[in-house]
């Protein structure tokens, strides 16, 4: 198969420049443009630097190109809520990297497979991609009543969107523990953490089971930790799962890849990684589908 | 005319870290009502740390956050009721639930280079007629103008007081009065302080933020807090009595909450051990005291060392789950040593 799926970028921001540079490597995806709205943008200039088409017209540049079949949404809450009607539409898939929850969550090996065919996918946050995976697999063996994380950034990764809205971080990556993670109570923290050199990111995961059986928890663990790994090297288990009674501690830590973005902001790695992975999932469903009809 | 000193009491919040948060509604009532009595202006109550901090994280406290709200409001007659939040920890709806039982004093808590991821609830407080306070954490971690930068984002985001606050009971007060004259200089809004006790000088740090500015400033009964504790309330009322200020506060009566209602509530007596100590001299987080003992009996190694560790990994508040990882490779480092013997 040597032809690939176009796809745009929408918002030239961190996260944007992030994904351009990890999509650049792909074997499925095709970036064909970058967009924003800032004529002076650096983002811009840096993917024009890159070789992409870009614009400042924001998503009026890509609606109505019937080449670009997936969009990556890296702009915030307000403008995805705006550009997701107009994405479908047009008949493009939406991969939601921003707060705004249009379509179901999702974390890649945990429920990718289900929501494969929806139209809108969203990328739940930096914390929920990190924990959710590991608070699945102990639920998977142990069932989870209670799952509770604590994120652990470096005050130089959180942006501005963090920042002023740091409800919703908590909030949606609580809600994502119960809707993917299988536990009947989510509860999530964030803390930001100031220190030069800047940390990489930390998580802890304590969840309290119905089947404390630490054998299986670890090897589920292990396993699952392995599988989030194919797409972000830089994700290790810190502290293998401790279980005292029916509680059950996980600590982990996520070194970014640094393909634009430092290496320390592992949080922000994980959601361009995250959202890469769904898209080339999508693109190679895409690519099946076309081969099959050419027959 | 005596100038006046408010007085927060914050045996009710800070001191449930003394207790692992095991205050009960009743518990917080009986002490409230007396405090109130006494005439305490401000009693600030909850989970140690603040709303929506029941977790593993920092413990579970005896009750909801809904439970000690509703309970203490129905006692008080003059005190104003005060909530701490976090944000990252507490939310905007925990805000509102305050706010509908009547919490007066809504006090939004950051680490003190982070006060903009507090924007929000400053706002919300402000919208549901409270008084909005920004409350600086472990400011002894960076110099004076850093923390006023950061008090001016407080005041930009409409808070009625800022405070300055030695989380880890790690500043002298040359870093105290330092803090609070740049902060003075820099908002026009009053400025707060609170201590902790951990190198035995909460007293004097009070005394020299007050003389500096501040005119409000945070206290416990019977010290009861994080780490060593806190100011003593009854002692500051005093102090300050004779310094010939005014506190509003009888000093017989609040003497006798603390004797009589308080000091029967605690579980260990609140002093200076090596712990404590080693919390102010590290700079950590008061609130990782029972956290690194417990992680020292678990892991089977010195709390000082955790503690220590914590400290040159610069940690900040609300950072507890470090102690089980600072523990944890304590106890491998020290299990591989004694392999390669």
């Amino acid at each position: 198969m040597a032809k690939k799926i176009k796809a745009a970028i929408i918002g030239p921001g961190n996260i944007g420049m992030d994904l351009m540079f990890k999509l650049m490597k792909s074997e499925y995806i095709e970036l064909e443009m970058v967009v924003g709205i800032i004529p002076e943008s650096e983002g811009l200039a840096l993917a024009r630097e890159n070789g992409y088409k870009t614009s400042h017209e924001g998503i009026k540049a890509i609606l109505g190109n019937k080449e670009i079949k997936i969009v990556f949404d890296a702009t915030g809450a307000k403008p995805h809520l705006m550009h997701a009607p107009l994405l479908k539409e047009d008949g493009k898939i939406a991969i939601d990297l921003t707060p705004a929850a249009v379509g179901p969550y999702v974390v890649p090996p945990v429920n990718l497979g289900e929501h494969i065919d929806s139209p809108n996918i969203n990328m739940v946050t930096c914390g929920g991609q990190a924990t959710v995976p590991i608070v699945a697999a102990i639920n998977e063996v142990a069932d989870v009543e209670y799952a509770e994380i604590v994120a652990t950034i470096s005050s130089r990764s959180a942006g501005p969107g963090t920042r002023q809205n740091i409800d919703e971080f908590t909030q949606t990556t609580a809600r994502a523990l119960e809707v993917i993670g299988g536990a009947e109570k989510g509860k999530a923290i964030i803390i930001l953490n100031p220190a030069e050199p800047p940390i990489i990111m930390r998580d802890t995961i304590y969840t309290k089971v119905k089947k404390p059986a630490e054998k299986a928890i670890r090897d589920a663990v292990e396993k699952m930790v392995a599988k989030v790994q194919e797409y972000v090297p830089g994700y290790r288990l810190k502290v293998p799962p401790i279980v005292d009674g029916d509680k059950v501690t996980t600590m982990l830590e996520v070194e970014g890849a640094g393909d634009y973005l430092p290496k320390y902001s592992g949080n922000l790695d994980i959601m361009t990684a995250a959202a890469k992975a769904v898209g080339e999932r999508i693109a190679k469903k895409l690519l099946e589908e076309t081969a099959k009809e050419v027959v | 005319m005596k100038k006046y000193i408010r007085i927060v009491d914050t045996t009710l919040r800070d001191g449930m870290h003394a207790v692992s948060h095991q205050f009960t509604p009743d518990d917080m009532a009986e002490i409230a009502e007396g405090l109130d009595r006494a005439g305490i202006d401000t009693i600030e109550i909850g989970h140690g740390d603040g709303l929506g901090g029941s977790s593993y994280q920092y413990g579970f406290a005896a009750a909801s956050d809904e439970e000690y709200l509703k309970t203490v409001s129905r006692v008080l007659k003059n005190a104003k009721l005060d909530i701490l939040l976090l944000p990252g920890i507490g939310t905007m709806k925990e805000l509102e639930l305050a706010a509908k039982y009547d919490a007066k004093v809504a006090r939004i808590a950051t680490h003190v280079t982070e006060a903009d991821i507090g924007e929000q609830h400053v706002k919300l407080a402000k919208e549901l007629g409270m008084e909005a306070i920004g409350f600086l954490m472990m400011v002894h971690m960076v110099p004076p103008e850093k923390v006023a930068e950061q008090a001016k984002l407080f005041e930009s985001y409409g808070a009625d007081r800022v405070y300055i606050t030695d989380s880890a009971g790690a500043m002298t007060p040359k870093d105290v009065v330092a803090r609070i004259k740049a902060v003075k200089e820099a908002v026009s809004i009053p400025v707060g302080y609170h201590a902790h006790n951990n190198l035995s000088l909460a007293m004097a740090n009070t005394l020299v933020a007050v003389e500096a500015g501040a005119d409000m400033v945070d206290a416990t009964c019977k010290g009861l807090g994080a780490g060593a504790g806190n100011t003593q309330t009854e002692v500051l009322v005093a102090v300050l009595d004779k310094l010939g200020y005014s506190t509003g506060v009888d000093l017989y009566k609040i003497m006798d909450v603390a004797d009589d209602i308080v000091a029967p509530k605690m579980k260990r007596p609140q002093v200076i051990d090596k712990n404590s100590l080693s919390i102010g001299y590290a700079g950590v987080y008061g609130s990782f005291l029972l956290h690194a003992l417990r992680g020292a009996e678990k892991f089977n190694v010195d709390a000082r060392d955790i503690l220590v560790e914590c400290g040159r990994r610069k940690t900040v508040g609300g950072q507890e789950d470090m102690i089980i990882d600072v523990a944890y490779e304590l106890s491998q480092k020290r299990r591989a040593k004694l392999a390669n013997c």
